[in-house]
Formats: structure tokens, C-alpha cells, sequence
């Protein structure tokens, strides 16, 4: 009887996965899916531990524990500004397990056809996307460096790889009694995923996290097909799916392509061209910048990952509650790629405690700036660039901006007039109406802070 | 064969579900949407369950099976909490402001 039942829990649980998915759509619902996604998952395991083939409960026991004991100091601890660490890490957590469970099962009982098939599929993009997702990580912590990495033939040598790795995987199709090759085919997508990070800068990581994310997603789909489990299929179709999208659009907010992403090593070309000859700027001192926010009526605020390094989100909230309190209007302008992960900058600003409604997507605020008395741009670069309008040779030339320029004044805070991620120099910079304000972000905004106040009792005086 | 065919339609039909849901999920939640789906994909501790809890699990599989069920448990736990935690952040600025 019981066991009859089972395979409806099962059900349940792809449904709470759904509905987790479906009450993202707004902050005001979020909650609720992930406590469906919650009680999805509780089902399933429930479903599956009862289960007649499931006899040995001691180590599984031992794990969930163990488990728990990294998880949940992981979450409750992570700073908000290590959130890109924290999903890499998470993605090769997922990838290392869904990678196990394939070659457990290959050990198991090797069987040929479409199960073998799947179960390579699964085992490939398990590890490749474990040793790729650690890589990320190392990048995106900074143990690596976050410069991409080339050497001549570089395309050739991963693909090859790839096609190997591939090849020894069609093989164990055909012929899966031959064990030897398994752990060959497994080094090689080891190597593989490796390899396909070392290319990749620290600016295009939000596409990379995203992608890994979907290949988690899909290993957990193809592992469905080798233990004919169609809960698996569909919360690892939807993980894939999500995880697909989100790199769609951040590619598309750089108006590159997977491949290029994945084999242009952005950010070569400028090597040379950043030696161009040093331009005249105009800078500013915290109390100058000041006056001119104070006298402003509309200030949009455009965030980069500069921010999130200086952690100057909480100065930067207090900035907006001075200037809101006197009436000036304060918005934040989010670019999708900003930051180190899809979303990076509206959970910074939000665990800050800047309301949610006054963080503007790129195509909405685009049409204020020419109305704005300032746009005060943090430790953002490229993506306020004009070139990537004005000059077709440029790097990033046809990727979408934040129209900064367009402001009546722009104001940049910036440690100093190296170029940016991308090594790409930026025409916003020059420009007339433009006042560099040198610092550490945090310190300025602080210092910006300071000024008003002090401003302001002096006013009411 | 026929069992690989049904298969494939479920994986076809909720890939499509995927993209529209995910299409309609706001851009201020992409973190933690991704980390929401990092713990939904972490779903694979259902295989390492039954690789590990199995009667004939041999020495190789069960170590296997063991280390990919702590894994899978991280994310679970980690990723349902910390998603938890991002978005009540963006639920008290509600609270607060209105």
C-alpha cells in the first residue's frame, strides 16, 4: 500500500517545484515559492527513503548531517557581498553529486542503449561542471586571477578535449562493459571544465555562473532518465531552463554570444589600446560633489561591482535617505550585468534596506537621464561607456549602457583613472560636464554624507 | 523504448514550463532565483539515497552514493535558507516603506 503511494509524493513534489518557480515572479510571492520548493523537496526525500529498495539508513543519516552542518552555517553566515562565491560553490556541490550518482550507477550494473546514453550525458556535464563551477569560484574569490587566461591554440586544445571526452562517452555507449575507460572519460571532463573557465574574465561570470547553473540543472534532468524518474526530469528540465535564460539575457546585455563568451577572452584587444595619451579630466573634492547633489532635483545612482568590493551599499542608502528627505528624487539605475552574478546589485542594495521599488531596470530609467540633474555613477565602468554606442571598433561596441551621459552632469566615484574590467577606457570621463571624484567608494560616500548633513544643519540654523 | 519516448515528451513539456516561468520571474529576484534553483536541482540527493540506502550497495558505490548525498544535502539545506534570507530582505523595504 505504502509503497503505492510513493510515486504520488513524487508528484507532489515536481508541482511544489513549479509553483516555487511560478511565485518568483514578484518579491511579494518569493517567499512562498521557496517554501514550496521546501516542502517539494521534503516530499521527495521523505518518498524516497521509505522506498522498499531502501534498506541501509545509517550513512545516509551520517550525511544529511554532515550536510547540514556545512549548509546551514553557509547560508546563515555568507556575507550578501559573497553570494557569486557561495552559487559557484553550490553549483559544484550539485554537479559533484549528480557526477557521483552516474558513475555509482555505472559500477553498479553497466547497461548499453539509451540509459547508457543518458547516464553519460549526465556523468559528462556533472563533471565538468564540478571542476568548471570550482574554477568560477576561484575566479570570482579572487584566489585566481580574474584576468582571462589564453594561449595560442587554446580552442583547439578544449575542443579537442571536448570531442574526446565525447568520443570515449559514444564508446562506452556502445560498449559499456568496458569499465577501464570510465575513469579516463571522467578526467577528461574534469580537465575539460577546467579549461573552459581559465579563458573567462571576471566581468563575464554572471553569464558564466548562469550557464553552469543550467548545466547542473541538466545533469539532474539526465540522471531522470537513467533511474526512470520523472520528478528528476522535470525539476532538473526546469533548473536547466533557468539557468539557460538567465545567460540569454546576460549575454544579451553585453550583446555578445555564448561563444564568444566562452571562447573570446574578452578583454585581449586593449592591452595596446589602453597606452593611449593621458586626457584632460576635472575632478572634485567630497564638499564641492555635495553642493551639486544638494542642488539637484533628480539623481539616478548607477552601481557597479566597485560597490559591491567597497561594500558602500549601507553609505550608499544612507546617501539616498539624506538627499530623499530634501526632496531630492533618488533612483538606482541596474544594469542585468552588474556585478558578478545575474541580480548581483539588487541584493545588495536591498539587504542595505533600499526599497525595492527605486531599483530601475536598464530600459526603464534609460529614458530619465536626460531629465536628471546628476548621475553618480560607483565603481561602474563599462557600462556606462558611450563608446559602446559611438565607436564600432570598441570592444564592447553594441552592448546595451546605462545612458549616463545623457544626464545633466555625471559624477564618478573611482580610486583612481586605470581602466576598467575590461581595460577598456572610457570616453564618460572627458567629458565637460563630467567631475571625477577620487576615493575608495565607501569612504566617499561616507565623506558625501558628512557634507549634506553638515549642509543641512547649517541651512536650518 | 516506449518508457524513453514518454520520457522525453515530460522532459520537452516541463523545459518549455521552464522558460515561460522563468521568462516571468522579476529581475530584481535573479539571485535568488538562482539560488532557489541551484537547491530545486540539488533534487539528485533523491539518487544518492537510493544509491547509498541500497541492500546490494557494494564498498564503491556506497562511499559514492555517501559523499554525493552530503553534496546534494548542502545545497538543499543552504540553498532554501539563503534564498529564504535574500528575499526577506526585499520584504522588509515593503513593510517598512509603505
Amino acid at each position: 500500500m505504502l509503497q503505492e503511494i510513493l510515486p504520488y509524493l513524487y508528484l507532489l513534489a515536481a508541482a511544489g517545484f513549479i509553483l516555487a518557480l511560478k511565485w518568483m515572479s514578484s518579491p511579494k510571492t518569493a517567499r512562498l515559492g521557496v517554501l514550496a520548493g521546501a516542502v517539494g523537496m521534503l516530499l521527495a526525500v521523505v518518498g524516497t527513503l521509505l522506498r522498499f529498495d531502501v534498506v541501509e539508513y545509517q550513512w545516509i543519516l551520517i550525511a544529511f548531517f554532515i550536510g547540514s552542518a556545512i549548509g546551514v552555517p553557509l547560508a546563515v553566515l555568507m556575507p550578501m557581498t559573497a553570494v557569486p562565491q557561495r552559487t559557484a560553490i553550490s553549483h559544484s556541490c550539485g554537479a559533484l553529486a549528480t557526477a557521483l550518482i552516474g558513475t555509482a550507477e555505472f559500477y553498479k550494473h553497466p547497461q548499453g542503449g539509451f540509459t547508457m546514453a543518458a547516464l553519460v550525458l549526465e556523468t559528462l556535464l556533472g563533471f565538468l561542471t564540478m571542476t568548471a563551477a570550482l574554477m568560477a569560484f576561484g575566479k570570482l574569490h579572487e584566489i585566481l586571477p580574474t584576468r582571462p587566461i589564453t594561449y595560442k591554440g587554446q580552442n583547439i586544445v578544449n575542443l579537442g578535449l571536448l570531442a574526446l571526452a565525447i568520443a570515449i562517452g559514444v564508446w562506452l555507449v556502445i560498449d559499456p562493459t568496458q569499465t577501464w575507460l570510465f575513469p579516463i572519460f571522467a578526467a577528461l571532463a574534469m580537465i575539460f571544465g577546467v579549461l573552459l573557465i581559465i579563458p573567462i574574465g571576471g566581468a563575464d561570470m554572471p553569464t558564466v555562473i548562469a550557464l553552469l547553473n543550467s548545466y547542473a540543472g541538466l545533469s539532474a534532468s539526465a540522471m531522470g532518465f537513467v533511474l526512470n524518474n520523472k520528478m528528476l526530469i522535470i525539476a532538473g528540465a526546469l533548473d536547466g531552463a533557468s539557468g539557460l535564460i538567465l545567460s540569454i539575457i546576460m549575454c544579451r546585455a553585453m550583446n555578445r554570444s555564448f561563444t564568444n563568451v566562452l571562447f573570446g577572452a574578452f578583454g585581449q584587444v586593449q592591452a595596446t589600446g589602453a597606452a593611449a595619451a593621458a586626457r584632460p579630466y576635472r575632478s572634485a573634492s567630497a564638499e564641492e560633489a555635495a553642493q551639486v547633489l544638494d542642488a539637484a532635483r533628480s539623481v539616478i545612482i548607477i552601481p557597479g561591482y566597485g560597490m559591491a568590493i567597497a561594500q558602500a551599499q549601507h553609505q550608499l542608502r544612507e546617501l539616498h535617505d539624506i538627499l530623499t528627505r530634501r526632496g531630492v528624487e533618488v533612483r538606482f539605475a541596474i544594469h542585468p550585468v552588474a556585478g558578478r552574478m545575474p541580480g548581483h546589485m539588487n541584493v545588495l542594495l536591498a539587504e542595505a534596506d533600499v526599497p525595492y521599488d527605486k531599483l530601475i531596470e536598464m530600459d526603464e530609467i534609460n529614458g530619465e537621464f536626460p531629465v536628471a540633474d546628476v548621475a553618480l555613477v560607483i565603481g561602474a565602468n563599462d557600462v556606462v561607456n558611450p563608446a559602446a554606442q559611438t565607436d564600432p571598433t570598441s570592444p564592447i561596441a553594441g552592448m546595451p549602457i546605462l545612458e549616463a551621459h545623457k544626464a545633466r552632469m555625471v559624477m564618478i566615484i573611482k580610486r583612481g583613472m586605470s581602466p576598467g574590467f575590461a581595460g577598456i577606457d572610457n570616453d564618460l570621463y572627458y567629458l565637460d560636464k563630467t567631475l571625477m571624484l577620487f576615493g575608495d567608494a565607501k569612504t566617499f560616500v561616507q565623506s558625501l554624507v558628512k557634507e549634506l548633513s553638515a549642509n543641512g544643519q547649517a541651512a536650518h540654523a | 523504448m516506449r518508457n524513453y519516448e514518454f520520457e522525453l515528451y515530460v522532459f520537452m513539456l516541463a523545459a518549455f514550463l521552464g522558460f515561460q516561468l522563468i521568462r516571468g520571474v522579476s529581475v530584481l529576484l535573479h539571485t535568488p532565483l538562482m539560488s532557489l534553483t541551484s537547491a530545486i536541482s540539488a533534487i539528485s540527493v533523491v539518487g544518492a539515497i537510493l544509491i547509498t540506502g541500497a541492500a546490494d550497495a557494494s564498498p564503491l558505490t556506497r562511499t559514492l552514493g555517501f559523499i554525493a548525498v552530503v553534496a546534494a544535502t548542502t545545497n538543499v539545506v543552504g540553498g532554501y535558507l539563503i534564498t529564504d534570507r535574500m528575499l526577506r530582505m526585499f520584504k522588509k523595504r515593503e513593510g517598512a516603506k509603505r
